[in-house]
């Protein structure tokens, strides 16, 4: 790929992928402390009891002090794809535009206003006008995440479109299919899900702190309690959502999935690996182990990518080098192409597009007819055209591998400590059970690594693609110079760390002054 | 065969962006009032209740932005991948002033901000200057042009498969050095004051406050009209970038800008009344005791703005000329989604009034009465 500055395909990527970790430090809290926040307004609306309207105006303040700093690396995201990846902007714009543009109409302005209502109106609405607008800036924050995440799920599993030569890029045919794909589903659930599930650990977390130092005690309990059951709920859906997630990527993402668990050498009956190392510096084909040691259980992947405990299930090689059968999305039988194969019919889709434009020019409509027919037949790999070599399709393993088992172990994890907090709440024992609470406030750190594996595995196991077979990254990046975004990026850097640390700071401050009296 | 449907779709987003730029340009009153915290300030008190007074505003014009790129992207993503792509610093140097804004109000006066509260007014103050200078420059480039091409065959290059490219090193930095296009960047940071400065009069109670308010609009009214003026004359004398509406050949016209708000008299008296309402306004609060002016100029505002985009764009008018090759230059029609998109959002944009109606009740019934010392002292969320 020598033709490529691929230095600034890399630095572009960095870029990104700085803002989006960074933009997701805050958002899965925003998105689940906004409903822990409404029901506990709820409960004051119901009871009138002052004491839940102060917990209510308590996590308030910390919501507040987070949403900021959310909104601002928000923007540069949108922006992004615009100033540094300007070619996909064209290619998909078509699509991946609309739900951006919904995503403000509908839901930016429905949180912004209400959450003005939320903070200011205490005073000045009735309780039930205002108890309305919490709720309102909760489901706000959620359907922003549902146009954005259905963006992104469009982007793993390209539905509902069609290439148009004449424009020269994707366009929507069927918008229903592009909203309601099983990838955006599942992806809109899962990853709302984990926002609930953060933002009940850290509410638990800092709640045991408080009862740790004996302070606050009645806001800490209650705050645990409605954490509690919230996050045991959610948490147990968010591995049902996971699973969905992993079942879909099965069909869609084969990589993926090898690249999740380590697989180079497909089976029937493939085993889950529970726990694993990875053997490092291992090529798909030198036939070396490609685990250190590990822990697995025989067939589950087998059954959970295909429902089925004997079904093949593709592996890194076998991805390269073609020859397995596999259904398509149609339900069709079909031998899988290796990736030359595939990059040559790319290259046959590429250019057939070439000459379609030249033969338009000139007028010739059956030189057009013969290379629309031939574009047509080749465009499901026309991604791959603008790849070298083979083998540029592999993803980062150890990095998905890893971070895959952290999230899901995470996920287990999470499961049992709720279990065990609501057990210990039901025998009265966990206001005064120490090492219970020093764990709770160890979960908080661990959601959110738990957070950021998830989108780890979900945008690194899908490289080189941006759009899965149709777009790779090298043919998606904007022409400026790499150097200009190594100075954006890190710009973006040490702004970013300094508004982290500013917040840090200013939310621990604030936990430790806790509530005022009469609220915040 | 043209196919009207599309075209009217293509007019439709056309004045929705339009609309969006309008009301962000009127909305910038936020920044414009972050410049002039300590001019009006002199305690800490009044400080407050102006930082206050914006900080209750700040996110509107905020999300407003984020529409109007989100839409933009949405209705003509061809103008997005060229122009945020190539013009990389400028659109950088807009978004770094809008991430510092957007902490600085919930940060500024909490306890142990790592900063210090001077720093984020500094930050509010470098939003207020830069962002709104930024903003005008680079709109001003839809009457100007840029040094873009443009070729969507590149695609089939698999060496460089760019299709939007810049042909300048200074990637959107040279826009600022056109002086048409500073004089309408300086337009609008003077009237970003200006609107600030009405808003305080009209949302905060307090003479002083009010007083200052009241000088303080004559001198930044002057250097906006002086401003104003210059671009908008430079712009009637200037030749525009015409379409030929069979060919879709690009072609420089004489005095194209002025001619199309001749050739389009709705948006003539949009143009009119924008810029009579803007300085009823002003002149308004200048010479009375009035605090309603805010109304007058904001509404003129938004129309006097609203129109400028649409003669950018309609009536056979590339609002994204390349100065480069004339040929590559954006067109609502060469740069806009398909048909099926653009009337996909049309459905979606029909939800537009329900939420012009739910900002106004909440808005309403939370500004109930003015910002005044009570509150500020009583207030559990001030920033
Ligand atoms: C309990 C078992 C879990 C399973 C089986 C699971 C499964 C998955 C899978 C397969 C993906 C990739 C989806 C894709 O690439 O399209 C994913 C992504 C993700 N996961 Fe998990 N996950 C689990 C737990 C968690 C936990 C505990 C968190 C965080 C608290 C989490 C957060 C995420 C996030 C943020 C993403 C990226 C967004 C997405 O693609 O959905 N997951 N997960």
């Amino acid at each position: 790929m020598e033709h490529f500055d691929l230095s600034l395909v890399n630095w572009s990527r960095a870029q990104f992928a700085l803002t989006a970790m960074y933009h997701w430090v805050f958002v899965p809290l925003t998105l689940g402390l906004a409903f822990i926040i409404a029901f506990m307004e709820t409960l004051y609306y119901k009871t009138g009891d002052e004491e839940w309207k102060r917990i209510t105006k308590f996590w308030m303040t910390l919501f507040g002090i987070n949403f900021a700093i959310g909104v601002a690396t928000g923007i540069i995201l949108e922006f992004e794809f615009g100033t540094n990846w300007s070619n996909y902007s064209w290619f998909v714009g078509d699509i991946f535009g609309a739900p951006l543009a919904i995503e403000g109409i509908m839901a930016f302005f429905m949180e912004s206003t209400f959450i003005a209502v939320m903070f200011f109106g205490w005073n000045k609405v009735s309780k039930k006008f205002h108890l309305i607008s919490t709720w309102l800036v909760a489901i706000g924050a959620n359907l922003s995440a549902l146009w954005i995440l259905v963006a992104n799920a469009w982007m793993q599993y390209p539905a509902g479109m069609f290439f148009n030569p004449d424009t020269a890029r994707n366009e929507m045919h069927n918008f229903w299919e592009v909203l309601f794909s099983p990838i955006a589903i599942n992806k809109f659930l899962h990853t709302v899900s984990s926002g609930y599930v953060l933002a009940a650990l850290f509410v638990v977390g800092i709640s045991a702190w408080y009862l740790l130092k004996g302070r606050n005690v009645l806001l800490a309990k209650r705050s645990i309690i409605i954490a509690s059951v919230f996050g045991l709920i959610t948490s147990v859906f968010l591995a049902l959502t996971g699973d969905g997630s992993a079942y879909q990527v099965a069909q869609k993402q084969p990589m993926k999935l090898a690249a999740m668990e380590g697989l180079y050498e497909g089976k029937e009956g493939a085993p889950l690996i529970v726990v694993g190392a990875l053997t490092p510096g291992k090529e798909y084909n030198d036939g070396k182990d490609p685990y250190l040691f590990r822990i697995q259980i025989p067939k589950l992947l087998s059954f959970l990518g295909y429902r089925s405990g004997d079904a093949f299930v593709p592996g890194v090689k076998d991805i390269i080098e073609g020859g397995y059968n596999y259904t398509d999305k149609d339900g069709n039988q079909k031998v899988a192409l290796s990736a030359e194969q595939k990059i040559e019919r790319g290259r046959i889709a590429i250019q057939a597009l070439a000459d379609y434009k030249n033969a338009k020019e000139k007028g010739d409509t059956i030189g057009m007819a013969y290379n629309r027919k031939l574009l047509d037949e080749n465009f499901e790999y026309f991604g791959y055209g603008y790849l070298n070599d083979p083998k540029s399709i592999i993803p980062n393993v150890p990095l998905t591998f890893y971070s895959f088992h952290i999230m899901v172990g995470l996920g287990f994890l999470f499961i049992a400590f709720f279990i065990l907090m609501l057990y210990l709440i039901y025998l009265r024992g966990f206001l005064i059970n120490k090492w219970l609470l020093r764990l709770s406030i160890l979960m908080i750190p661990l959601a959110y690594i738990a957070s950021q594996a998830g989108w780890i595995v979900a945008e690194v196991g899908r490289q080189p693609w941006v759009i899965q077979d149709v777009l790779p990254t090298v043919a998606a990046v904007s022409r400026i110079d790499s150097s200009a975004v190594q100075v954006t990026f890190f710009l973006f850097f040490i702004i970013f760390t300094t508004l982290l640390i500013a917040e840090l700071r200013i939310m621990f401050t604030q936990i430790k002054k806790g509530p005022k009296e009469g609220g915040n | 065969m043209v196919d009207t449907t599309y075209v009217f779709l293509q007019h439709y987003w056309w004045f929705i962006i339009s609309l969006l730029g309008a009301l962000l340009v009127f909305l910038l009153f936020v920044q414009g009032g972050q410049t002039l915290i300590y001019t009006i300030g002199k305690t800490e008190m009044e400080r407050t209740m102006i930082v206050n007074a914006l900080g209750r505003k700040w996110e509107f014009t905020f999300t407003t932005l984020v529409t109007f790129g989100g839409a933009f992207f949405a209705s003509f993503p061809l103008f997005y991948s060229t122009s945020f792509g190539g013009a990389y610093w400028v659109w950088m140097a807009i978004l770094f002033c809008f991430v510092i804004q957007a902490v600085s109000y919930e940060y500024r006066s909490k306890p142990n901000n790592f900063l210090g509260h001077k720093t984020y007014e500094i930050f509010l103050f470098i939003n207020g200057l830069l962002g709104t200078v930024l903003l005008g420059t680079a709109v001003a480039t839809f009457f100007t042009g840029s040094q873009f091409s443009m070729a969507k065959i590149n695609l089939t290059n698999i060496n460089n498969p760019v299709i939007s490219s810049w042909e300048t090193p200074w990637h959107g930095l040279e826009a600022a050095l056109n002086l048409h296009n500073i004089s309408l960047g300086l337009a609008v940071f003077f009237l970003a004051r200006v609107l600030a400065l009405l808003y305080f009069m009209n949302h905060i109670n307090h003479p002083d406050i009010l007083a200052r308010s009241r000088k303080q609009l004559l001198y930044n009214a002057i250097p906006f009209l002086v401003f104003f003026l210059t671009f908008v004359i430079w712009l009637f004398v200037r030749e525009g970038f015409a379409v030929n509406p069979t060919t879709g050949d690009v072609f420089m016209q004489k005095h194209k800008y002025l001619l199309n708000l001749i050739q389009m008299p709705i948006v003539l008296v949009l143009f009119l009344g924008g810029v009579v309402l803007v300085l009823w306004g002003i002149l308004k609060s200048l010479l009375q005791p009035y605090t309603k002016g805010i109304w007058f100029t904001g509404i003129g505002t938004v129309l006097a703005v609203l129109s400028l985009f649409l003669i950018a764009g309609y009536n056979n008018t590339a609002y994204y000329p390349s100065t480069f090759n004339l040929q590559h230059s954006l067109t609502i029609f060469n740069s806009s989604s398909s048909k099926f998109t653009l009337t996909v959002m049309s459905i979606v944009s029909l939800l537009i009034p329900f939420v012009v109606a739910y900002i106004w009740y909440a808005w309403k019934s939370i500004n109930i009465k003015k910002i005044d010392e009570e509150e500020m002292k009583n207030e559990t969320h001030v920033y």
